[in-house]
């Protein structure tokens, strides 16, 4: 066990080098710096920008101060948000996401395999297609289009909840962003759970089982849902990282100072420093995540270990 | 079931940080919920840019001069002034009472500390170039002269000497800006530059900063300490960072802003039903324009075809149908409503529509094109719902009148930018300028043949003389009518499309109290007020 962990986590290093290596040289690529505006600038106020934040500099010198900080754990200081440094954003931002995409998860894996679940049990019954119907309507209608429309009807019309991030600091700024978030997911898990728990029902420890007297709800519960899972616990290493990056538009819908709107917009602002360092953070966030699941799957079915 | 323990444990932890995390400043007072499209870069005067620093930045400091709500500049730090016969020489005589926000006094030494930290190479500061009349100023900033040797002074500490290298007649609303406001050598000595933050940014200004979470809010309270603090209404103001303007309107209508940046471009005749006073729509220090790139063809040496081009738009309609939010058609390059000063307008602004569509054939023709042989050109623009729209209008406009085929291409902002600076792929590109100062010369001086933001490379030997003689005149009436000759001289060569005049809007709560619409959007909290709160 300890040296299939090892191995996978040696492997890793590499991976994150090349990510690093490959976003600086496209993020150096893109037409325009981060200094760049209409309100063009005098050639030696310029130069002197450029100097004070060492982009005068030859590009490899550029990306061996880069690394060379990387090693201390210095991200850099932001060329947009010139009173922060990278780490500081990262660090203010990250738990925000972490917080939005951990609850939306969550929602979504309760309110999924339930639903999934209910609409295996029921097979081809009409509760079984309204399940499916509207989890074909929660993927298919993007969030950019039913998040303003919630927020009119909840927050402007009915003023039952807060239509700002900021407005408020109790914990019903959280309801609106996590539900939108949570809804493709849940859309997404209810579908796998019903198409993997209609393959597990029909196995032969399950019927096994039943001829034991065993009641439904029991059934499920004790035999059939941890197998069923298997699929779910796959989709959760890239469902988690796709709630954290595609949570920018939500993070913009409401005005979330989250990770998400903060790579969007250095990507915009061309500020080299925070999209690096998002992409560091991403990268190594990823890497971990399949590596946690790797171990996991290795933990679950043992098989996997001695391969 | 360990997954489901761990979800569990997942679910706990959450729950528990966001209980535990309590970033927002105390809500006690009058505060003030305002809208900003976007953070500041900073809120270190000097490492700031953008119109929504300099917002914020007027709320947490002072300048020797300000404007009041209606756009006329008043004293602000300074009590007053006196110049010298030959505008050279500025002296200026502090308050003796004007206080930091820690109790200490704010002297003139300040202000030279602040002056010669803008000019500085080493501060990177993107105003350096604000005060490039005062003597040394320049020289400071190519490195080849010390920052000491800036002419600024403090003989005393109620007393501030600027001197100038040639006469500015603006230079008393340069004062005004932000990158000039005063700071105190001991802030920078301490936290060096990283003194911008809420705790250690010291105020000489109206209020304070209590907390910023970037991408987010800023909340600033009431500075004590601040010598008009008396006439000061608002207790605080919450600049809530709103990137969508959609957004911003939802929490305006959700009650939660009382001030909106901007207004969504959509839908503006509606809004204008729905909110009827609450919407304020003014005049701003802007221009939208094409222009030209006048160092390659077909535009290169070819007057007669910018001016059909020009001639062929029409502007009346593309400010009424096409934008539709009260901007002005633009037939000059100043803005109406700079101070004093009167713009010089197109020589074919008062023809009628058919008049100027034939003379814009007629010329045309004369360029050497034809049906048979159209004019197929290139039209830049960057990525917005408004600009498509206009250059998707112009665009058959040209082809309507002339014949014209044209190419519309969309290109992200900082592409295009870098085209243009390039002026190698652009043939006509849209673009816009905002003023920094309100005087004829923050627009004149853009289409200089030095000047980084001369995107048509436009380059005029008589614009420049009457620039030069105008720099130089002390008078004031004189100035103005060099000044306007040279606008006619410019816009008879037609480097650029005049479009239309910006216009600023806001949706302002009927509980706000002092707001002024003035030509510059500069709206000091320090002069608002709130009513009665729900």
């Amino acid at each position: 066990m300890l040296r299939y962990t090892l191995l996978r986590v040696l492997g890793a290093i590499p991976t994150l080098l090349l990510v690093i290596v490959l976003a600086f040289l496209m993020v150096h690529a893109a037409p325009g710096g981060p200094f760049d505006d209409e309100r063009a600038l005098p050639a030696d106020v310029e130069a002197n920008i450029a100097r004070a934040y060492h982009l005068d500099e030859p590009l490899p010198k550029q990306l061996m101060r880069y690394l060379a900080g990387l090693v201390r754990g210095d991200l850099g200081p932001s060329y947009r948000y010139r009173d922060y440094t990278v780490s500081e954003l990262i660090g203010a931002a990250f738990p925000l996401s972490l917080q939005l995409g951990a609850m939306a998860m969550l929602l979504a894996v309760v309110v999924g395999v339930s639903a999934g679940t209910v609409a295996a049990l029921k097979q081809d019954t009409y509760l079984d297609r309204l399940v499916m119907a509207l989890s074909l309507t929660g993927i298919s209608i993007p969030v950019f289009v039913f998040a303003p429309v919630l927020v009119l009807l909840l927050a402007v019309k009915l003023q039952w909840l807060p239509a700002g991030w900021s407005s408020t600091t109790g914990a019903s700024r959280l309801l609106l962003p996590v539900v939108t978030l949570a809804l493709p997911q849940i859309a997404y898990i209810a579908r796998l759970t019903r198409a993997s728990m209609i393959d597990v029902l029909s196995r032969d420890f399950i019927r096994t089982a039943r001829a034991q007297g065993l009641g439904t709800a029991t059934v499920v519960r004790l035999h059939a849902l941890k197998p069923a899972m298997l699929p779910v616990l796959s989709y959760m290493g890239p469902a988690i990282a796709a709630i954290l990056t595609g949570s920018v538009v939500v993070e913009e819908i409401f005005g979330i100072p989250g990770l998400g709107q903060f790579f969007v917009r250095g990507a915009l602002n061309r500020d080299y420093t925070l999209v690096l360092g998002i992409v560091v953070f991403y990268a190594t966030l990823i890497v971990s995540l399949n590596l946690i699941v790797d171990v996991l799957y290795g933990a679950i079915d043992p098989r996997v270990r001695y391969r | 079931m360990k997954s489901l323990r761990m979800l569990l444990l997942f679910f706990l932890l959450s729950v528990g940080a966001v209980y535990s995390c309590s970033n927002d400043a105390p809500e006690s007072g009058v505060v003030l919920q305002r809208g900003l499209p976007t953070d500041p870069e900073s809120l270190d005067p000097h490492k700031a840019r953008s119109t929504q620093a300099a917002e914020v930045l007027r709320d947490l400091g002072e300048g020797l001069l300000a404007y009041s709500p209606t756009g006329e500049l008043v004293p602000a730090a300074a009590e007053h002034w006196e110049v010298s016969a030959d505008g050279l020489n500025y002296t200026f005589r502090l308050r003796a009472e004007a206080r930091w926000s820690n109790g200490d006094p704010v002297t003139a030494e300040h202000f030279v500390f602040g002056l010669r930290r803008l000019v500085t190479p080493a501060t990177g500061a993107f105003y350096a170039n604000m005060l490039a009349a005062v003597v040394n100023a320049p020289e400071i900033v190519s490195g080849k002269v010390s920052p000491e040797m800036l002419g600024v002074e403090a003989p005393d500490a109620q007393t501030l000497i600027i001197r100038l290298a040639r006469p500015t007649p603006y230079l008393l609303s340069l004062l005004t800006h932000p990158s000039t406001f005063p700071l105190p050598p001991s802030l920078v000595e301490k936290h060096g530059d990283g003194f911008a933050r809420p705790g250690k940014l010291l105020s000489n200004g109206a209020y304070v900063l209590k907390a910023w979470v970037p991408g987010s809010v800023l909340a600033l309270r009431r500075n004590e300490h601040y010598w008009n603090n008396a006439q000061t209404a608002l207790d605080g103001v919450n600049y809530h960072v709103v990137v969508q303007d959609a957004a911003e309107l939802n929490r305006y209508r959700a009650g939660e802003l009382h001030v909106t940046s901007t207004v969504p471009p959509d839908n503006f005749a509606e809004l204008k039903t729905q909110f009827g006073t609450e919407l304020h729509v003014a005049r701003y220090l802007g221009i939208y324009y094409y222009g030209f790139n006048l160092s390659r063809p077909p535009f290169k040496d070819n007057p007669e075809l910018r001016q059909a081009l020009s001639m062929a738009v029409d502007r009346e309609q593309l400010a009424a149908k096409v934008t539709g939010r009260g901007e002005a058609p633009a037939f000059s390059w100043v803005p109406p409503g700079v101070a004093s000063y009167e713009p010089t307008l197109l020589s074919f602004a008062l023809l009628s529509r058919d008049e100027r569509e034939t003379l814009a054939r007629r010329l045309y023709k004369e360029a050497g094109y034809s049906e048979a042989r159209p004019l197929r050109i290139e039209l830049r623009y960057n990525t917005s719902d408004t600009n498509k729209k206009i250059a998707v209008a112009i665009q058959s406009m040209w082809r309507e009148v002339l014949g014209v085929q044209t190419t519309l291409i969309n290109e992200e902002f900082q592409v295009l930018l870098a085209n243009m600076r390039d002026a190698e792929v652009t043939q006509v590109f849209r673009s816009s300028w905002m003023g920094d100062y309100n005087d004829a010369y923050t627009f004149l001086s853009v289409l200089q043949a030095g000047s980084a933001a001369n995107m048509p490379r436009y380059a005029n030997d008589e614009y420049e003389s009457l620039l030069q003689r105008a720099a130089n005149q002390l008078d004031a009436g004189r100035r103005r009518l060099y000044l306007e000759e040279a606008e006619r001289v410019m816009l008879a060569d037609h480097p650029v499309i005049p479009l239309y005049f910006y216009v600023s809007k806001h949706l302002v709560s009927p509980m706000v109290g002092g707001w002024g619409d003035n030509v510059l959007d500069y709206h000091y909290s320090q002069h608002l007020s709130l009513s009665a709160t729900e």
